[in-house]
């Protein structure tokens, strides 16, 4: 029987890339759905009716939500190129620092974002905190994964691509090479594989978004 | 592995720390219970969780594992005694998971809304919202349990320990409110299923006694409007 596999995504979604990165990684075949998110698809309010969001993953009509826990299921269904480790102490280390991620260190890139000024000096050495904490994870290792892109390379793309759009838009460094001198090779070693280079989405188009959305939030700061 | 050290870092009242009690029950490993003084966060605790310094926390020989569910994962990887907690099937391991997620990300912070909603017609929406989370669970449950008594099937699993820590806050949200949450005529699975877990063996005694939990909630409620 002919796998159907379907990605749910947006063009610009840093969590719908990881599932694309994961497909990639493990060479699936899949078809692609681009979600306008001010206009829902039936198929994703059906698919996905509890949140409503991106990504989701179809597999032979079966949906499944949130991206890392999309990860997991596709490291569980296809052997091939195994993203989480096989040790269970250095998988949950895994888990935790990629939640890590997703909560305290996004939150605090999104106030560098959001902010200007003095509030945003104090944002700026909250963010290079908790990346310096993320850099004591790679240690000597190329990958978090180790000599391959792993889970946790993965879970961390998006401060790979986003972090150098918002060091533009600020025109302030976050991520510098003599602070955090480990993270900034490993950024240039995640983006430069050929798998993860080619699903980059347009950086022109994701400097219009960020500056947009630094914009706007700015604005609302600003009339309260 | 058996015969290495296990301590849990926690505190009776938490639900979090629920979590990875059961599932070491559920293994029958002993574990020694270090509770933390409610105030003040003890050394090794910083130690272990330098991150977030939170309860719980899993001390495996030397090795510190932080966040509930990531706990409790751990355990069921570390040891095959009793039974699984998460299921076989991949698919049904991500449901199981996309659950857990919407439990802690979503339900729970909306429980925890009322108990601090100011004015009855905030307790009243923000009740509205509980009740309707554990319609959308109760819709889960049906799905996930296949018409037995737990969300894992014959056995408590990992959303049956996700969501049933709750249960004890949920019963003193309801006492001190004066409010029903999880109504029998509305989710009458999860009403039958709320007692089954609570007495089950694994959860029976590290389950608080809801009047001690009560009292607790009221220090907890007089600390907060002191300060």
């Amino acid at each position: 029987m002919a796998e159907e596999l379907k990605l749910f995504r947006t063009w610009s979604s840093p969590y719908s890339l990881r599932v694309v990165h994961a497909l990639k990684i493990k060479g699936l075949e899949y078809e692609t759905i681009f979600e306008d998110l001010s206009s829902k698809s039936a198929s994703l309010l059906q698919y996905n009716p509890v949140n409503k969001k991106v990504p989701v993953l179809v597999h032979n009509g079966k949906a499944i939500c949130e991206s890392l826990v999309i990860l997991e299921y596709i490291d569980e269904t296809w052997k091939q190129c195994p993203l989480l480790p096989r040790d269970p102490y250095e998988k949950a280390k895994a888990r935790f620092w990629a939640k890590f991620g997703d909560e305290k260190l996004s939150s605090s890139i999104w106030n560098v974002l959001i902010s200007q000024g003095k509030e945003q000096e104090e944002a700026i050495a909250a963010a290079v905190q908790n990346l310096k904490l993320i850099e004591e994870q790679l240690q000597e290792k190329k990958f978090f994964g180790g000599e391959k892109i792993g889970y946790l390379d993965i879970a961390f793309g998006w401060t790979a691509n986003l972090i150098s759009i918002l060091e533009e838009i600020i025109d302030l460094k976050l991520v510098d090479e003599e602070k955090l001198p480990l993270l900034s090779a490993w950024m240039q070693n995640f983006s430069d594989d050929p798998v993860i280079k080619q699903c980059w989405p347009p950086r022109d188009k994701l400097v219009v978004k960020f500056q947009a959305m630094r914009e706007s939030n700015l604005k609302t700061v600003l009339s309260q | 592995m058996a015969s290495e050290d296990v301590k849990i870092l926690g505190a009776w009242p938490s639900p979090f720390v629920m979590r990875p009690r059961i599932a070491l029950n559920i293994k029958s490993v002993n574990y020694e219970f270090l509770q933390e003084q409610f105030g003040s966060k003890s050394d090794l605790l910083l130690k272990s969780n330098p991150v977030y310094k939170k309860i719980p926390v899993l001390i495996h020989g030397e090795k510190p594992i932080c966040e509930s569910l990531i706990i409790v994962q751990y355990i069921d990887e570390v040891w095959d005694s009793g039974h699984s907690i998460l299921p076989s099937d991949p698919y049904d391991r991500a449901v199981a998971k996309f659950w857990a997620t919407y439990i802690d990300d979503k339900w729970f912070p909306g429980l925890r809304t009322i108990s601090r909603a100011e004015g009855e017609e905030a307790k009243k929406a923000a009740a509205e919202e509980v009740t309707a989370g554990l319609v959308l669970l109760e819709d889960a449950f049906i799905k996930c349990s296949k018409g037995r008594s737990f969300f894992g099937g014959e056995k408590i699993g990992y959303l049956d320990i996700a969501l049933g820590c709750f249960l004890g806050w949920l019963r003193v949200t309801e006492k001190m409110g004066n409010l029903k949450l999880l109504d029998e005529n509305k989710t009458p699975n999860l009403f039958k299923w709320a007692e089954k877990f609570s007495s089950d063996a694994a959860v029976k005694e590290v389950m608080p006694e809801t009047g001690k939990l009560m009292d607790f909630a009221k220090v907890l409620l007089a600390k907060s409007k002191a300060s």
